[in-house]
C-alpha cells in the first residue's frame, strides 16, 4: 500500500509536466489543425530560461520565503521569455505558410524543432546542467509509510492551479470566447469580425507559456537538463494529447495524466524496459476502438 | 539544359573540387598520425574531455624530448557526441581518410565496441583506455585494453560489499542501453550471490531517463541495506537525488561509470554522501607516479585529473612505446608490439597485456565524503 501510494505520487507528477506540454499541442492543433512539433523544444527553452534566469538573478540554495517567491518570478519570467518565443516562431515560420498544404507547415515545424535543438546544443553546450534548487525539497507527509516531499506536491499544484487559469480563459473571457469560435470554425469566425492572426498568436502565447511552466517544473523534479530533453518529453505529451482526444482541452489534461501514471505503474511494477511499449500499446489500442481519442469529438468532414 | 544552368553547376562541382583538395593531400612524412575518439559533449562528456587531456599529456611529453622513431607524433582527436553511431563514423574517418597509425578510444564500452569492429576489419590496433565490459576485446586480436573487465571489478565489489559494508540483501539498478552497465550487474549478480549475499530486487532504466522514481519506488519496498548501480555519472547524479527524495537511506555503490567531477553537481553531493564506487586509480595514491602525474596535468589544465585522464595518457604511452619497439608506423608490427607489452610501469600501476588483451591491474574503492572522492581501499586480482 505504502508503495502504491509513493508510485501515485510519482506519476501523478510525471503526468503534470506530460499534461503541461500536452496543453499546448492540443489548443495549437484545436486552432490551426496542425501538430506543432518544435513545441517540445520551446519546453526545453523555458527550462534553459530557469536555469540562466537563476544564475543571473545570483540564485544559490532555496531557504525560507524569499526562495519562494524568487522561483515565482523565475517561473513567470520563463513564461514571458517563451510566450515571445512561440509568437515569433508563429509569425516567422508558420504565418507565411497559412495557406500552403498541412503537409508543408508540419515540415517546417520538424525544421524549427531541429534548429531549435541544435542551436541549444551550440548556445547551451551538449553537455547536461544541473537545475537549481529553486524550491527546497523537504518531506512533508508520511502517509501510511509512504514519505511525500514538498516538489511533487509543487509540481502538481501548480500544473493544477495554472489549469484552472486555462479554463477560466477559454471559458470566461471574450478572448477564450474568440478562440472556441475560431476552433470551431474559422471562416465563420472571421466572418464575425473575430481578428484571426490575433486568437492564433494569442494561442500561440499561451501555448509556449504553458510550455515553459512544464520547463521549470520538470528542472525543479529531475534537476538535470539538456538540449535535448525536448524530444522525448515532447512526443510522450503529444501522444498524451492525442489519447484525449486532439482539439480539446481537458483531453490532453487527462491524456498527460494517464501516460504519466502508466509509465510510473509499468516501470514500478512490470518492468521498465516496457515502459514505453506498454505505454504505446495502451494508446494503439483506445485509438483502434475509439479513434477520436478519449474526449475527443467527431469531426464530420465536409466535401 | 540551356547554357547557364550548365555553366552554374559546372562553376558549384569545380569549386567544390577544390575546396576539397587540400583536404586529401597532407600525409606528411615527419609525423606520426594517431587517431583518437571520445565523446567530448554529451551526458558523458568529461570521459571524453579527461581523456583526451591525459592523452594529450603524452604526445606532448614524446615530442618535447624528440619525438618518436624521430617524427613528431600528431594526435587527431574527433567528437562521437556519446552515441555508438557516431563513434563507428569517427573510426572510419580516423582509418580511411586520416590513415592513422593506430587508434585510442572509447572509454564507454558500447561505444568501444563500435569502433573495435572497424579497427578489427581494417587491422588497425586500438587501445580502449577504459572500456571494462570483456565483449570489447573479444572482438579481435587488434583490440586492447590498458584497464581491468568487469567480472573483475564485480568482484572487487561483492567483496567490499560484503565485507567491508556488511550488506547481504542488495537491490540492483542498471541501465538497460548500455552493454557496460547490463554486463557488470550479471557479473555482479552471480558474484555476489555465490558469496552469500542476497539479490531482492533488480530494476533497469535506459540512458537519458529522468524520472527513476518508479524503479527507486520499488527497490525501496523491498527494503534492501544497499543499492548496486553500474551507470555513467549523469544518471547516477540524478538517480541518487531521486532515491533521497522517495526515502532510501541507504549507501548506494557503483563501479568506474561514476568517476566525474560531474557526478557530484548541485543537489546531486547530499544525495550521494557516504557512497562508494571502484576505479581504477586513486589521487591520493602517494606514488610518486602518480602525484608527478597529478602536478603534470595540475599545470596544464589548472583542474583535478581522474581516473580516465590517468588511464588515457597509460593508453597513449603503452602505444607509443609498441611503436618505438616496432620501429615503423606498420600496423601488424605494432599490433605484436602491443601485444608483447609487460610489465610497463604506467601511472595507474604495472600494466601486464594478457592472451585476451586485457591488462591485469588492482582496483581501488572511493568513498564520497562532502563532493570529494576519497581513498578507501585497494583490491589486488
Amino acid at each position: 500500500m505504502t508503495e502504491f501510494i509513493q508510485q501515485l505520487i510519482n506519476g501523478l507528477s510525471l503526468g503534470s509536466i506530460y499534461a503541461l506540454i500536452a496543453l499546448g499541442y492540443t489548443m495549437i492543433y484545436g486552432i490551426l489543425r496542425f501538430i506543432n512539433f518544435a513545441h517540445g523544444d520551446v519546453f526545453m527553452i523555458g527550462a534553459f530560461s530557469g536555469y540562466y534566469l537563476a544564475i543571473l538573478f545570483g540564485f544559490s540554495s532555496a531557504s525560507g520565503l524569499m526562495s519562494l517567491v524568487y522561483a515565482i518570478i523565475i517561473l513567470i519570467c520563463s513564461m514571458i521569455i517563451c510566450a515571445a518565443l512561440g509568437f515569433t516562431i508563429e509569425k516567422l515560420a508558420y504565418k507565411p505558410l497559412r495557406s500552403s498544404p498541412k503537409l508543408t507547415i508540419l515540415i517546417t515545424a520538424i525544421g524549427v524543432s531541429l534548429f531549435l535543438e541544435y542551436t541549444g546544443q551550440l548556445v547551451f553546450g551538449a553537455d547536461p546542467k544541473s537545475f537549481p534548487t529553486l524550491v527546497e525539497n523537504k518531506p512533508v507527509v508520511t502517509l501510511g509509510g509512504a514519505v511525500i516531499f514538498s516538489n511533487p506536491l509543487v509540481v502538481l499544484v501548480t500544473a493544477v492551479i495554472l489549469m484552472i487559469i486555462l479554463r477560466m480563459i477559454v471559458m470566461k473571457t471574450k478572448m477564450g470566447t474568440a478562440m472556441r469560435a475560431v476552433s470551431y470554425n474559422m471562416t465563420a469566425a472571421s466572418l464575425m469580425g473575430i481578428n484571426i492572426n490575433r486568437i492564433i498568436s494569442f494561442t500561440f502565447i499561451i501555448g509556449s507559456s504553458l510550455a515553459a511552466a512544464a520547463g521549470i517544473l520538470f528542472g525543479l523534479n529531475y534537476p538535470k537538463i539538456d538540449p535535448l530533453i525536448g524530444i522525448l518529453y515532447g512526443l510522450k505529451a503529444f501522444v498524451a494529447a492525442v489519447l484525449g482526444g486532439i482539439g480539446n482541452i481537458a483531453g490532453a489534461a487527462l491524456g498527460g495524466m494517464i501516460i504519466g501514471l502508466t509509465e510510473t505503474f509499468v516501470s514500478g511494477y512490470i518492468s521498465s524496459t516496457y515502459r514505453d511499449a506498454i505505454a504505446f500499446a495502451i494508446l494503439i489500442l483506445l485509438l483502434l476502438f475509439k479513434p477520436t481519442g478519449l474526449m475527443g469529438k467527431k469531426e464530420i468532414e465536409k466535401v | 539544359m540551356n547554357i547557364k544552368k550548365l555553366v552554374f553547376s559546372l562553376t558549384i562541382f569545380v569549386s567544390a573540387f577544390l575546396l576539397f583538395l587540400p583536404g586529401c593531400s597532407k600525409n606528411s612524412q615527419n609525423e606520426i598520425l594517431i587517431g583518437e575518439y571520445e565523446s567530448l559533449t554529451g551526458s558523458e562528456a568529461t570521459f571524453g574531455i579527461s581523456s583526451t587531456n591525459g592523452l594529450k599529456l603524452a604526445v606532448e611529453e614524446y615530442n618535447n624530448s624528440g619525438g618518436l622513431l624521430g617524427k613528431q607524433i600528431k594526435l587527431i582527436t574527433y567528437d562521437d557526441q556519446g552515441k555508438p553511431s557516431e563513434a563507428a563514423t569517427a573510426v572510419q574517418k580516423l582509418i580511411n581518410k586520416d590513415k592513422v597509425a593506430g587508434i585510442i578510444g572509447e572509454v564507454a564500452s558500447s561505444r568501444s565496441k563500435a569502433g573495435a569492429q572497424i579497427c578489427q576489419s581494417s587491422k588497425i590496433p586500438m587501445i580502449s583506455p577504459a572500456s571494462t565490459n570483456p565483449e570489447v576485446t573479444a572482438i579481435g586480436d587488434y583490440i586492447f585494453r590498458v584497464c581491468f573487465i568487469d567480472p573483475f571489478q564485480a568482484t572487487v565489489i561483492s567483496k567490499f560489499a560484503i565485507n567491508t559494508l556488511k550488506i547481504k540483501r542488495v537491490a540492483v539498478l542498471q541501465d538497460v542501453k548500455n552493454a557496460y552497465s547490463t554486463g557488470l550487474a550479471d557479473f555482479f549478480i552471480k558474484q555476489f550471490k555465490e558469496m552469500g549475499g542476497d539479490i531482492i530486487e533488480v530494476q533497469s532504466y535506459s540512458n537519458g531517463d529522468k524520472d527513476f522514481k518508479a524503479q527507486l519506488t520499488a527497490i525501496k519496498a523491498k527494503n534492501p541495506e544497499g543499492v548496486f548501480i553500474p551507470g555513467y555519472y549523469t544518471d547516477v547524479g540524478l538517480i541518487a537525488i531521486q532515491a533521497r527524495e522517495i526515502g532510501i537511506t541507504a549507501p548506494l555503490f557503483g563501479s568506474d561509470g561514476w568517476e566525474s567531477d560531474k557526478l557530484t553537481e548541485g543537489k546531486a553531493k547530499d544525495a550521494l554522501e557516504g557512497c562508494y564506487f571502484s576505479t581504477h586509480v586513486s589521487t591520493e595514491n602517494p606514488s610518486p607516479e602518480v602525484q608527478d602525474f597529478i602536478k603534470k596535468y595540475k599545470t596544464k589544465y589548472n583542474m583535478m585529473p581522474d581516473a580516465m585522464s590517468f588511464l588515457a595518457y597509460d593508453a597513449g604511452m603503452i602505444m607509443f612505446d609498441a611503436i618505438k619497439r616496432a620501429g615503423s608506423t606498420d600496423p601488424d608490427k605494432i599490433r605484436n608490439e602491443i601485444a608483447k607489452t609487460k610489465d610497463y610501469s604506467g601511472v595507474t600501476g604495472k600494466i601486464s597485456i594478457n592472451d585476451q588483451r586485457n591488462a591485469i591491474k588492482p582496483a581501488v574503492i572511493l568513498e564520497i565524503k562532502g563532493g570529494q572522492f576519497t581513498y578507501k581501499e585497494t583490491v589486488n586480482p
